[in-house]
């Protein structure tokens, strides 16, 4: 049991949410399970196979990595579209309304900030990705530098 | 199947092009294929939500929403071809603020108009676990505004990179803390129908504001991978909060996945200087009081002080060179300088390499990219542990603009300031060549033990300018 790997508890529990969702439908019938439950076991699975991911990304790559998290961590823009797109459903009520705008204003804020890390994110990221080059070796020089590794 | 179901599985398409766009950066051949599926996937994301809110878009809100994209995509395409590759951590510091930001103004949206949101519940009200989201977006996206801004500032050298150290910080940060706590308590019993709810958030985003600052002002510029990457990942918890209060799949992986990456760096980082990261979060680390002390006691050792061409002479003569770049190679811009002099090299049969410590940059694999720039192939650089043992088989370490992770002080001086922090044995190779401008002590303010060695040469002189003098030489 100490010796327990993360790898098998990441096995452990893909394992246990195939036994329990046919439970989880199951219920459903009855009495939904909060939503925030199926929510929260996204967030959960996502942080491991985040967690599995990232170790395996090279270390030669890990300032290219901090650049795309930044640009995939802008797709908020999808929250931002959401708001500047609100509408008073028309409604007259002047407090609505107002509401309404506002968050509309700070949605377009919102999209034009997302707009910033999806564009400068991945055009960055491209651009130091363009830049790693193998070496041209020839067959003779590759034998002498895989051994200079060790 | 409803539309938002349609949407839903849409969202999740996406964030598994984001796992896989991450995926693609476990090597360098398959890296640029992953960033395209990152962007895929992003597209399809914003085309799913515009597709989602197609009835709200009037020609008003199409032209706002137009006009946002082109002013941040136009502001963003500008920075991201224009930033020097040494600026990467400013670059990255600052769109982890503008990430933060951008979760803050979603979430106080989601307050004011939650029916867009499918937030308001049935008497008019929003539900208090819908507030506790919107309060944690709110404070986990102020937290990491004002926190990156500093980093950012303290990295691009517009405030003074050392310490801050703020009187009674500690109690400071912990009034604030519980202030926050109690903030968001009142605001998950607010219904979210009064009209003083919207100052309740507000209140909570500037406390935080004030958080963030007092939370990385106190930190030195040492440990600043370390707080990049910890930002990095809060950017990426404030997202996930975010996909909560929207019951957004793509924005919940994407969050936990970005939080996981960010955390993972700056453990990376934390070990590379063998520091936990409770210390580096309580700051005062990298002062300048320490290394003049120490600079004293040393001052009247015997340095041996070689030329270029006494340089150029014993790397003609080596069979084997071990590169080790630090950052002041590329502040003094001799990485192009020294790939010619390695190319020389290698014409002349030496066998030459390049070994990176963790932290030689200021983020995580910074002098990586740096490298990859001055176009030296990524398959002859090697990582600490990889390259460690070879030291005792080379001729020359030639050490360039690097300090601290070469300081055997950490291996063998229990009083040094970076004891037990892993460093790159130089010491072992035959010789130990050391660019530097001065006797002057590292980033982290601790003095070299390595420059009054006997089999160490001492190139006192600018980077680029010895590097090139080199050349002539060779």
């Amino acid at each position: 049991m100490s010796k327990l790997k993360p790898a098998s508890l990441v096995s452990g529990f893909v394992f246990a949410a195939l036994i329990l969702s046919p439970t989880a439908f199951a219920q459903s019938g009855n009495e939904a399970i909060n939503p925030l439950i199926f929510r929260l076991a996204v967030f959960v699975l996502a942080a491991f196979v985040g967690y599995y991911v990232v170790w395996a990304v090279t270390p030669a790559l890990h300032t290219p990595l901090m650049s795309v998290t930044n640009a995939i961590s802008a797709v908020v823009v999808v929250g931002a579209i959401v708001a500047a797109a609100a509408s008073s459903l028309g409604s007259t009520n002047s407090e609505i309304v107002q509401k309404v705008w506002a968050a509309k204003w700070l949605g377009v804020g919102a999209v034009a900030l997302a707009c910033i890390n999806i564009f400068g994110g991945f055009m960055v990221t491209n651009r130091m990705l363009a830049m790693y080059k193998k070496k041209e070796r020839p067959a003779a020089e590759a034998k002498s530098s895989d051994s200079q590794a060790v | 199947m409803s539309t938002v179901d349609i949407s839903a599985l849409l969202y999740l398409v996406c964030a598994v092009l984001f796992i896989f766009a991450i995926r693609g950066l476990a090597s360098p051949e398959t890296a640029r294929q992953g960033n395209k599926i990152g962007i895929l996937g992003m597209v399809l994301a914003a085309g799913t939500t515009l597709f989602l809110v197609k009835d709200n878009l009037d020609g008003v809100t199409f032209g706002l929403i137009t006009g946002g994209v082109v002013i941040g995509g136009g502001i963003g395409a500008v920075l991201a071809t224009r930033a020097p590759m040494t600026s990467m951590p400013q670059m990255v510091g600052m769109f982890n603020a503008l990430g933060g930001m951008a979760s803050l103004l979603v979430a106080l949206a989601a307050f004011y108009a939650p029916a867009s949101f499918g937030l308001l519940g049935a008497e008019g009200t929003i539900a208090p676990r819908s507030l506790v989201e919107m309060s944690l977006s709110v404070l986990i996206g102020a937290i990491t505004f004002s926190g990156s801004l500093i980093a950012a500032l303290k990295l691009n050298g517009s405030i003074p990179g050392g310490p801050i150290i703020l009187p009674l910080r500690h109690v400071l940060n912990l009034l604030i803390a519980l202030g926050i706590v109690a903030l968001i308590v009142v605001t998950a019993n607010s219904n979210g129908a009064q009209s003083g709810g919207g100052m309740l958030l507000i209140w909570i985003a500037i406390l935080a504001l004030i958080f963030g600052v007092t939370l990385v002002i106190p930190i030195g510029g040492a440990d600043m991978p370390v707080v990049v990457s910890m930002l990095n990942s809060y950017s990426g918890w404030a997202a996930a909060a975010l996909g909560f209060t929207l019951s957004n799949f793509a924005l919940i992986v994407v969050g936990a996945i970005v939080g996981a990456s960010g955390a993972i760096l700056s453990y990376i980082m934390c070990k590379a200087m063998n520091r936990s990261f409770i210390s580096v979060i309580a700051g005062g680390f990298g002062g300048d009081d320490a290394d003049t002390a120490v600079r004293a006691d040393n001052s009247d050792k015997p340095v041996k002080i070689g030329s270029a061409d006494d340089a150029a002479f014993i790397l003609k003569n080596a069979s084997k060179v071990i590169i080790v770049p630090g950052y002041g190679m590329a502040v003094a811009q001799a990485q192009h300088a020294l790939k010619e002099m390695a190319d020389s090299l290698k014409e002349a049969g030496v066998d030459v390499s390049y070994a990176i410590h963790p932290v030689a940059g200021r983020m995580p694999g910074h002098m990586n990219v740096l490298l990859a720039e001055a176009q030296v192939p990524y398959d002859e650089i090697y990582e600490m542990d990889d390259i460690n043992s070879s030291f005792k088989q080379a001729d020359v370490a030639f050490v360039i603009g690097a300090n601290d992770v070469t300081n055997p002080g950490a291996k063998d001086d229990p009083s040094s300031p970076i004891y037990g922090m892993p460093v790159l044995e130089v010491w072992n190779a035959g010789t130990t060549m050391f660019i530097k401008r001065s006797l002057a002590s590292g980033y982290a303010g601790v003095q070299n033990d390595l420059f009054y060695r006997e089999n160490t040469m001492m190139l006192l002189d600018d980077a680029k300018k010895m590097v090139e003098n080199i050349v002539k030489a060779l």
